[in-house]
């Protein structure tokens, strides 16, 4: 028996697509008893079908999406005929939910795309009928839906066929196949329509049994991807990784792409065993000799058919995420078993999804396609996405979220000369801040001695920590005995003791760490220096607010009390003035709040 | 016409008997090692759940082929309810054994202090405590980064909508609306402290693939799989095994025995066992092709309400 054939049902939504799977399921006796008695209970609380049986509720596998009668992702079901087996990938229709789709059409070789007959081709089946196409799939199928709601009419079937033609014409489709259906009644899907005399082609079951599909990579070379190098102990040394394309046996010469050193194939592992030959799609394990250095990420390939080896490249891309495309920023490329940074360097148009034409772009945003340069860190060895969907396909992760925001398909390698070169690694504030997965701010504690900064500080500190941030806590502590030890208490000291601090905590900030600083800084012009080294929202002013007399009743220190018996000078709140700042950014009582609510107020605003 | 396409059924008996892959199987093969390399090349502490059932068998079967000459480079994690059928038990600890992994098994000894049982606490809750949290418990005590476990698409239609690099967050939940895309065979492995994926090699295998994949590959299962005559008593119109002693009978209650065998194992007080004279791998394979119920038929877990597998993902059980 064959591998199934892999198909994607796509359109717009409530064209009818999870009626229509649902029907062609229920028509091959594909359906077990227990599931059927599931869908008619869902069917009378959900359904919208009236007293009948909704059969899109066997692949709404979500509670929301039978809730909502929606499909929300994509779902793989598996069914046989007695000619052929399928596994079908259930699209959802909506536009927000584009990348549902992407992920069901790029494992894909044939996409059954459904119009509803009475509104034809829609912005959302040529979207799909795009992606689809752009993501490998070869084989079309216009499967026009709810014929009775147009009467059966030839000419409305007709118009919408032309549009569609026209459309896949411009894509590029050589391959598209068009059947009346009514996913309802199950015309022409598993049998002939009566209603239909004027189509004399396949039901749409009997067009999928018999379709024939070819993999693209048909005599191409021998290419493996590396993923695993399997190491049990010094005596063995095995490269695990899956045949995209051509054979390989023992003896055979290969070259390891993208070093370019040659070895011989010495063996093939099987289990408990070796074997005589490998294929495409066959998972294996290589031993070499000569030993030489692989990993995971190389290519193994025919030694006389080297691989082409690139860093920039003409790719489209199919964006995925709310926050948009832009470009120069960094993100992780995902090739094959390769990961590397990547960065877009120039978008050349936006494509318009219902008609092809190029239009300019500063960026793209969400289910948006687009043509780009692109531009890895390091060379890495592919494939034109054409020839190789192995080798020539990738995924754009991004370095913040690990949220997958893009996938594409390499068209080309641009020469080099002829683009920027990659800009080999700005390490900047945004780059550490990234690895360290957080904001870098100054958070400014500014208030009386005794008013509550340091036991703050410390709190807050820890519930960050708690929380896996990277900080840092300034104080009086760990500045005076160090950085600050020459500075004594006079007005000029003071204010460079303050300068040193805000200094230091900018470059903290900078190298990706929140900073906490916590001085009673008593100056507004201090404080307002401070504020000015900063990026307007990486500065947070937190006045930690006692009264004087409240402050003197706590005195920890008893520096209250010896200041005012005189023994110390210039001290704040009692001969030195302390100017509250006019509009913090936030402002704790800590005479009617405790310190765990304050941090909690900070926490708040930090969030 | 079978579910499964009534010509197919001699085909496969004939792969049966003569212990040919077809190319099929061998597709299916060579995809999950390629998801199982993947997932434990990307991993920091990758972990197999071995729930001792045939796809955790065939699982384990593949894990040992991926990685061969050497073991495969991580545990099996078994969590025990105690309420398992003795001789999955014992099949656990022989091919652990054999296959040289390092063998975990993990009861939530909460659950057996506060007295849970099948029985007392009903199954949504034993459910909840013994296996739910169990399993929370397990991997965070790991804190395993990549769970490989046996899900198949075709066992449950909110399985069907998981990815094969399914995310979960820091408390094992699954989110179904914000799941990462999935292209071609390139997986996004990328986490942030404390999520995981949960990894499904067998998402694309059907019931009747795992049992031609046995056959061929000579894969030891547990015995219960094949019809024999053990006691059951019949509740609710489903056939429950008495398996030990701590079975309460009802009133008039008295196990018969019957001709029967398991679709699917679990907790033997929860798992509905099938009226069966398949005894040999071909009659199963067979029987499964002309079956009119699906295996999870059997598993009174999945009928506690409404949308009962999706909920019991959300929290965090596989």
């Amino acid at each position: 028996m064959d591998p199934p054939l892999r198909f994607v049902l796509c359109g717009s939504v409530d064209d009818g697509k999870s009626t229509l799977i649902g029907r062609i399921l229920h028509d091959c006796g594909q359906v077990f008893a227990d599931q059927m008695e599931g869908v008619e209970e869902d069917s009378r609380r959900y359904g919208t079908q009236g007293d009948a049986t909704d059969l899109a509720l066997l692949l709404d596998g979500l509670k929301d999406e039978r809730q909502q009668g929606i499909t929300i992702d994509v779902a793989h079901r598996g069914f046989a005929t007695a000619r052929r087996r399928f596994i079908v990938a259930d699209a959802p229709g909506h536009e927000q939910y584009t990348r549902n789709m992407a992920t069901g059409a790029s494992t894909a070789r044939l996409a059954v795309v459904l119009a509803d007959a009475r509104k034809g081709i829609l912005p959302q089946t040529a979207r799909h009928t795009r992606i689809a196409a752009m993501f490998g799939v070869g084989h079309f199928v216009l499967a026009v839906n709810k014929m009775d709601l147009v009467g059966w009419d030839h000419d409305a079937f007709e118009s919408i066929v032309s549009g569609y033609r026209t459309l896949a014409e411009e894509i590029g489709i050589p391959d598209v196949a068009t059947i009346p259906v009514c996913a309802l009644t199950g015309d022409n899907l598993t049998r002939s329509s009566g209603r239909t005399p004027w189509y004399t082609g396949p039901t749409l079951l009997e067009h999928l049994e018999a379709v024939a599909v070819e993999p693209r990579t048909a005599g191409q070379p021998f290419r493996m991807p590396v993923q695993y190098v399997n190491r049990p102990d010094a005596g063995f040394r095995g490269y695990c990784g899956r045949v995209v394309s051509g054979t390989v046996k023992p003896g055979d010469r290969v070259r390891i792409s993208p070093a370019g050193t040659t070895a011989t194939v010495e063996s093939i592992m099987a289990w408990q065993d070796t074997r005589a030959r490998a294929k495409r799609g066959d998972s294996i394990t290589l031993t070499l000799r000569p030993d030489v250095d692989v990993t995971r990420g190389d290519v193994i390939v025919d030694a006389d058919r080297p691989l082409e080896v690139a860093d920039q490249f003409q790719a489209k891309i199919l964006w995925m995420d709310d926050a948009p495309l832009t470009v120069g920023r960094r993100y992780r490329l995902k090739l094959h078993t390769r990961e590397v940074e990547a960065t877009v360097t120039r978008i050349r148009h936006r494509i318009d999804v219902s008609d092809g034409s190029q239009l300019a772009a500063p960026h793209l945003g969400i289910n948006d396609l687009g043509v780009v340069n692109l531009a890895t860190s390091r060379p890495v060895p592919f494939a034109p996405f054409d020839e190789s969907r192995e080798l020539g396909g990738f995924i754009l992760i991004d370095r913040a979220t690990n949220a997958t925001v893009g996938a594409g398909t390499l068209t080309f390698a641009l020469m080099r000369a002829a683009n920027l070169k990659w800009q080999d690694f700005d390490v900047d504030g945004e780059v550490r801040a990234e690895l360290k997965r957080q904001r870098p701010r100054c958070l400014w504690l500014t208030g009386l001695s005794a008013s509550g900064k340091s036991t703050i500080a410390n709190l807050l500190e820890r519930q960050l920590v708690t929380e896996g941030r990277h900080t840092y806590l300034l104080d009086g502590d760990n500045v005076r005995h160090g950085l600050n030890r020459d500075l004594g208490f006079t007005e000029a000291d003071r204010v460079e003791n303050i300068r040193r601090v805000a200094e230091v905590a900018r470059l903290m900030v900078d190298a990706g760490l929140i900073v906490i600083v916590s001085f009673i800084s008593p100056f507004r012009s201090e404080r307002d220096f401070a504020r000015s080294l900063f990026e307007p929202d990486d500065f947070m002013e937190i006045f930690v607010d006692a009264s004087v007399e409240a402050c003197a009743a706590r005195d920890p220190k008893g520096l209250y009390a010896k200041a005012k018996r005189g023994e110390i000078r210039n001290f704040t709140g009692i001969d030195s003035p302390y100017e509250p700042p006019e509009r913090p950014d936030v402002h704790l009582d800590t005479e009617g709040l405790s310190p765990e609510e304050c941090v909690e107020i900070v926490m708040r605003r930090l969030a | 016409m079978s579910r499964y396409g009534g010509g197919q059924t001699i085909l496969a008996a004939v792969d049966a008997i003569f212990g040919v892959m077809s190319s099929c199987l061998s597709a299916l093969e060579s995809e999950a090692i390629e998801i199982i390399r993947e997932g434990v090349a990307t991993a920091a502490r990758p972990v197999m759940l071995y729930s001792i059932g045939k796809d955790s068998s065939v699982l384990l079967h593949l894990a040992r082929k991926a990685f061969w000459p050497a073991q495969p480079p991580m545990p099996l994690l078994h969590v025990d309810t105690t309420w398992k059928f003795r001789e999955m038990i014992a099949l656990r600890d022989r091919v652990a054994a054999e296959a040289g992994v390092q063998l975990i098994v993990h009861t939530n000894q909460e659950g057996i202090d506060a007295g849970i049982t099948p029985f007392t606490h009903g199954s949504d809750h034993y459910t909840d405590i013994m296996k739910t949290v169990a399993l929370r418990q397990a991997l965070d005590a790991g804190r395993y980064d990549m769970v490989f476990v046996g899900a198949r698409r075709d066992e449950e239609k909110s399985r069907a909508k998981e990815r094969v690099f399914s995310l979960r967050n820091g408390a094992h939940q699954w989110d179904p609306k914000a799941q990462r895309p999935e292209l071609w065979n390139l997986y996004n492995t990328r986490l942030h402290a404390g999520e995981s994926l949960r990894v499904a090699p067998l998402s694309n295998w059907s019931e009747p693939d795992i049992w031609r994949y046995i056959a061929a590959e000579g894969i030891p299962i547990v015995p219960l799989y094949y019809a024999a005559e053990r006691p059951v008593v019949e509740r609710d119109g489903q056939w429950i095994m008495v398996d030990d002693g701590r079975m309460p009978l009802v009133p008039g209650e008295r196990p018969q025995l019957r001709r029967v065998r398991f679709r699917t194992l679990g907790c033997y007080p929860l798992t509905a066992a099938i009226e069966s004279s398949a005894d040999t791998l071909d009659a199963i394979v067979a029987e499964t092709l002309a079956a009119e119920h699906s295996e999870r038929r059997g598993r009174l877990i999945d009928h506690d309400g409404e949308a009962a597998m999706e909920r019991k993902k959300r929290e965090g059980y596989f």
